[in-house]
């Protein structure tokens, strides 16, 4: 039996792509925010049955889009030839921002203000900018204003070398900065607590790239369509992956964040990532106008919020909160997807996830939920392989997550993730039988 | 009441003269309108209001330049002389109106249209992509002699205003800004109110700075104007295009004198333009707008263009199309075979387009598509795979079930039938033949293939498509080699038999340049790519009788050397540039070297006019002048035959074949060829005739 909605109208999945996930190489890689999304949804627009100006509307999920970019799902409709007619908005919620997307994508479709909405997330890391500090912009305000040369002399008399201290933005966000930890210290906070060890990480983040080689070598990433650069240059495939590694070698990697003693390395983390994914949504309405096939539906979701420094448990709190308004144990779910924005935080929310205490009094769920299978979870790999785009991480394990259901005729599946500034969500997703 | 001009005045005091040429899409200056201009001036002079504002109220455009069917055959050059010093007294009497004018710009502003605004004290353009300013008039094989010679250089300075002469370049707003052409370039929402600030304000108006003023002194000119022929040069024979250089020596010898120079302009623009250059190339501008009209009565405007086959003239299509404003998917068997193609676009598009906004709105509109989404949503597919039959039918049927039908099927083959690639379709009627040229970019020409199968409602919307495009459209019946690579094989195939005989590369290619060619045969050939040009000439061999040159053969199959993309052919080639060998002094050629290429072209046109590969014999000269480049002064093939007379050209084919032997037999077409020049020639006279009648009404005044 169908689980039921909280929504009024059903919410449908109709089709989804995305780019491959390209690693970070410290430069600005080739493909804008924008260019990415575009990537994405040129194809998937493609094949449909209607053109791209019969859309209502689109939606996309992004944390930092570039300086050319403001309300860049604007941008991008308007790049996919939706035409002047087509609004568009951005939403942010940091890690989940493309989940946010499709959440809010299935809200107005629910309510029947939309029939047809183009939804995901997109994010370009590699493009995040490096600012110059407050009291250089001050000086640089001065020195406009300086006229005389004489002023201009004082002007420059002033210049300190900390004038010329950068920030580098993509560090400043991925800081939490109320209580002041990075984000791969909140998760060595995760380790401390639930007391998961080095191996445990390294082994988990080892099978994320195994699973991801599985999945690309036997054709089931199908929603990765190519992209060519501007020399022609073919993107085909997450290049994040690494084939040849082993435990001797994931050993060997220095902490990154609590330097020396701390467990979490650049092995065992999400990768920083330039990518994109794009879902279509749809009303039953739409469905039968424009006769559409189906992957599945958006059943409910939930936002819950948490201790900051404690962003890693995120999923624990927003899937026992979706859980217990579904009514369900967790023995329903067929597949889980939570994001791997560090290997340990996945294996903590595991750990809490079966811990009596932080389930009673930290989520506020009587009676423990079912485990969480380990061949259940990510079963194509996660973010420690494929990389983490924040902005389209949301949207990219929902279609992933749909699409195995899919593949496996399976009914259930949640798609969640922690979210830095302490929160997290969840999607509850059916497969259409 | 006026026919084609309307007089307003505002409020302010201002008058507004609004261009709008009666049965006309465009403003032109015809014999009519400056008799009405004539009119208006004597109202001006009289009224004398606080200023005068002259605007077009066509949307494309201002003026579209002087009305150059009125300078067809049958003008004599008296006539046009006194034509021209009409104009002068005109425009003068624009240029000494007491009181501030301007003129308004918008969309082209060609020719004679920007002679008049020269003639006013104000320019203002509106700054877009479509204001484009330009002096094509040697294009047309004259020059400026609405008096453009003498104000451009004295506004501009004459650096810039002979460039822009010599040239035809045309130029937007921005750019006529930046060189002093313009007062102002102004979004639309702002040229009312600028223009009617210049006619308050009175600003003074803008000469050349003495710094250009200099250019025009009488050492000056000396200095200069060896080196723009040099310049000029470079792109035409003085043999072959007399008008640059004409323009060249009046401005070296009357520069700084406005009486002399106005003076000059008459007896010698006219000069030029009843003169035999200037008559071909304003026929060739009309075979022109006769191609471009074709299709334009078909209701069909495609929107998404699917290209299968991401090699050089898929993918070169595809980044065309994109560029013109189509959304275009470009597929091919696997993701990895379009690298090449989208980094050619690129590029493409980085060389045309320029400002980034525009590349990445061509970027996004050209879609890799390796599984083929785009063909539902196409409105006209084209197929440039490689020349198999197998394939091509299988991926037609392939094509057919998927696409709306509506939409046009097209192959870009060049060697296949296009009835063999239509079995086995469900509706064989679908598929015509778009034939594109390499480079895409380059060439102007498309063959718009229709055969014994096609519905012959498709060629015109094929044609329809292929002006959406930019390009022109001419429709040619499936039969080998179609038009132009028919005609051009012999003509290849002979230049190579003259190497075989022994005559140097560089001969043969010099006689052909000297004829007035582009390029020469053999370097064109380099070009192609020479196993390209053997595959053709093998496939057309048999069924003309052709023979197939040694050293091609020796080249292709035995030396593996293709031409000029492996750095050598029958030339040498170092990164990329043509490594061009001297003459030996000594040396003599045959004197009958550029004949014998030619005439085998002729002979063929001839044949292809026989066999009805075209319509008429004006669309054979058209598809071969832009599809081969062939010597547009001449007006093309048959009517080189024809101002050659036809029984001379067909006594020397005669005297070639008893030298040469079979290849030169005249082609049974010849002897019809009697018939159609009668019916060229009662049109020609038709034409005059209703020349005569305006140029009459003229006279009469």
């Amino acid at each position: 039996m169908s689980k039921k909605s909280t929504a009024a109208r059903a919410v449908y999945v109709v089709d989804g792509s995305r780019t491959p996930f390209l690693k970070a190489l410290g430069k600005p890689g080739d493909f804008r925010a924008s260019d990415l999304a575009v990537g994405a949804g040129r194809p998937l627009l493609l094949r449909q049955p209607f053109g791209p100006e019969q859309l209502d509307e689109v939606i996309l999920g992004c944390i930092a889009p570039g300086v050319d970019e403001a309300n860049i799902a604007r941008i991008v409709a308007l790049r996919l030839g939706c035409g002047d007619k087509v609004p568009a908005w951005t939403v942010q919620r940091n890690c989940a921002s493309g989940m946010q997307a499709v959440d809010s994508a299935a809200l107005d479709i629910s309510t029947g203000r939309a029939n047809l909405v183009l939804a995901g997330g997109t994010e370009a890391m590699s493009h995040h900018p490096i600012l110059l500090n407050q009291r250089m912009v001050a000086w640089l305000a001065d020195w406009n204003r300086a006229k005389s040369f004489t002023a201009r002399g004082r002007q420059l008399a002033a210049l300190r070398p900390h004038h010329f201290q950068l920030i580098i933005a993509l560090m400043r966000g991925l800081t939490d900065p109320l209580v002041g930890l990075s984000m791969g210290q909140t998760a060595e906070k995760l380790a401390w607590r639930f007391n998961i060890d080095r191996e445990s990480m390294d082994r988990f983040a080892l099978r994320s790239h195994q699973r991801l080689a599985d999945a690309q070598d036997n054709g089931r990433l199908d929603e990765i369509e190519p992209i060519y650069n501007q020399a022609g240059q073919l993107f085909e495939s997450d290049d994040g992956l690494r084939r040849e590694g082993t435990l001797e070698k994931m050993a060997k990697l220095k902490p990154a964040f609590d330097r020396p003693v701390g467990r979490v390395t650049a092995g065992n983390s999400a990768q920083i990532t330039d990518g994109a994914a794009m879902l279509l949504l749809a009303s039953e309405e739409a469905v039968e106008r424009h006769g559409l096939p189906v992957l599945g539906k958006v059943i409910d979701s939930h936002w819950s919020a948490l201790d900051p420094s404690q962003m890693g448990l995120g999923p624990v709190h927003a899937m026992g909160q979706l859980l217990k308004r579904q009514k369900m144990q967790g023995e329903e779910i067929d597949y889980w997807e939570i994001n791997e924005a560090f290997a340990t935080q996945v294996l903590a929310c595991q750990a809490a996830w079966q811990d009596k205490d932080y389930m009673q009094q930290e989520v506020g769920l009587d009676a423990l939920p079912s485990p969480i299978p380990d061949d259940r979870l990510n079963v194509d790999g996660g973010a420690v392989g494929i990389g983490h785009p924040v902005g389209a991480s949301g949207a990219r394990l929902i279609l992933h997550l749909l699409k195995t259901l899919q593949q496996n005729n399976a009914k259930r599946g949640i798609a969640s993730l922690c979210i830095g500034g302490g929160q997290g969500g969840a999607m509850l997703l059916e497969a259409q039988s | 009441m006026n026919k084609h001009l309307q007089l307003e005045t505002d409020s302010q005091g201002i008058t507004w003269l609004h261009f709008d040429h009666a049965e006309s899409a465009v403003n032109i200056l015809s014999l009519e309108a400056m008799q009405e201009l004539d009119e208006t001036l004597d109202e001006l002079e009289a009224t004398l209001p606080k200023g005068l504002i002259i605007l077009s109220d066509k949307k494309n455009g201002f003026i579209a330049g002087a009305d150059v069917e009125s300078f067809r055959s049958g003008m004599h050059r008296r006539e046009a002389e006194e034509h021209i010093r009409r104009v002068h007294v005109l425009y003068n009497r624009v240029e000494a109106l007491p009181f501030p004018t301007l003129c308004l710009i918008h969309g082209f502003c060609l020719g004679g249209g920007l002679e008049l605004a020269f003639a006013c004290d104000y320019r203002v353009t509106r700054d877009d992509e479509s204001t484009r300013l330009a002096f094509p008039e040697v294009r047309l094989g004259i020059f400026p002699g609405y008096g453009g010679s003498v104000r451009s250089i004295e506004r501009i300075g004459a650096f810039q205003a002979m460039k822009l002469m010599l040239s035809g370049r045309s130029i937007n707003g921005r750019q006529a800004k930046k060189m002093g052409l313009v007062d102002q370039t102004v979004p639309q929402r702002q040229m009312r109110d600028t223009a009617i600030s210049f006619i308050e304000n009175q600003p003074v108006v803008r000469v050349a700075s003495w710094s250009q003023r200099l250019l025009n002194s009488l050492p000056a000119r000396h200095l200069l104007s060896p080196m723009f022929v040099k310049e000029t040069a470079k792109h035409a024979k003085r043999d072959h295009y007399p008008a640059p250089y004409a323009l060249i020596d009046h401005w070296k010898a009357h520069g700084g004198d406005r009486a002399a120079m106005l003076d000059s302009e008459a007896t010698e623009v006219s000069r030029l333009l009843t003169g035999e250059t200037s008559q071909n190339l304003i026929r060739v501008f009309f075979l022109q707008e006769r191609m471009k009209s074709l299709g334009s009565h078909v209701q069909f405007k495609p929107q998404h263009l699917h290209v299968v086959g991401g090699g050089i003239m898929g993918g070169d299509i595809a980044a065309w199309c994109a560029m013109k404003g189509m959304r275009v998917t470009l597929q091919d068997r696997e993701a990895k075979y379009l690298t090449q193609a989208m980094g050619r676009a690129h590029q493409l598009f980085k060389r045309k387009l320029r400002s980034k906004r525009l590349i990445t709105a061509a970027m996004d509109r050209l879609i890799p598509d390796p599984k083929g989404y785009g063909v539902g949503q196409a409105d006209v597919a084209i197929e440039a795979i490689f020349e198999d039959l197998e394939t091509k039918q299988q991926l037609f049927q392939s094509l057919e079930s998927q696409l709306k039908p509506e939409a046009i099927m097209a192959t870009n083959t060049s060697s296949i039938p296009l009835e063999d690639i239509a079995e086995g379709l469900n509706n064989p009627q679908r598929l015509i033949g778009l034939h594109f040229f390499n480079p895409v970019a380059k060439m102007q020409l498309v063959e718009v293939v229709h055969g014994t199968q096609t519905d012959p409602a498709l060629i015109d919307k094929g044609a329809a498509f292929v002006r959406r495009v930019d390009r022109l459209p001419l429709p040619v019946k499936s039969s080998p080699g179609f038009l132009v690579n028919r005609i051009l094989m012999p003509y290849l195939l002979e230049a190579m038999s003259l190497i075989d005989e022994g005559v140097p590369a560089p001969a043969v290619d010099r006689a052909a340049v000297d004829f007035g060619m582009p390029m020469g045969p053999v370097e064109l050939a380099d070009a192609v790519g020479l196993d390209i040009c053997l595959a053709v000439a093998r496939k057309l061999a048999p069924l003309f009788d052709l023979t197939i040159p040694r050293k091609l053969e020796q080249l292709v199959v035995d030396k593996k050397l293709l031409g000029k993309k492996t750095g050598q052919g029958f030339y040498r080639y170092e990164k990329g540039r043509l490594q061009r060998e001297k003459i030996d002094s000594q040396y003599q050629p045959p004197a009958d070297l550029a004949d014998r290429m030619i005439f085998r072209l002729l002979n063929e046109s001839v044949a292809c006019l026989r066999e009805g590969v075209v319509e008429d014999a004006d669309l054979l000269d058209a598809g071969v002048i832009f599809g081969t480049g062939y010597a547009p002064f001449r007006g093309g093939p048959m009517h080189t035959i024809y101002s050659g007379g036809l029984e001379q050209q067909h006594h020397q084919l005669e005297i070639l074949e008893q030298r040469h032997g079979g290849k030169f037999h005249p082609d049974s077409g010849w002897t019809q060829l009697g018939e159609v020049l009668d019916v060229i020639i009662r049109r020609g006279r038709s034409r005059r005739e209703k020349q005569d009648v305006r140029w009459g009404r003229k006279r009469k005044q």
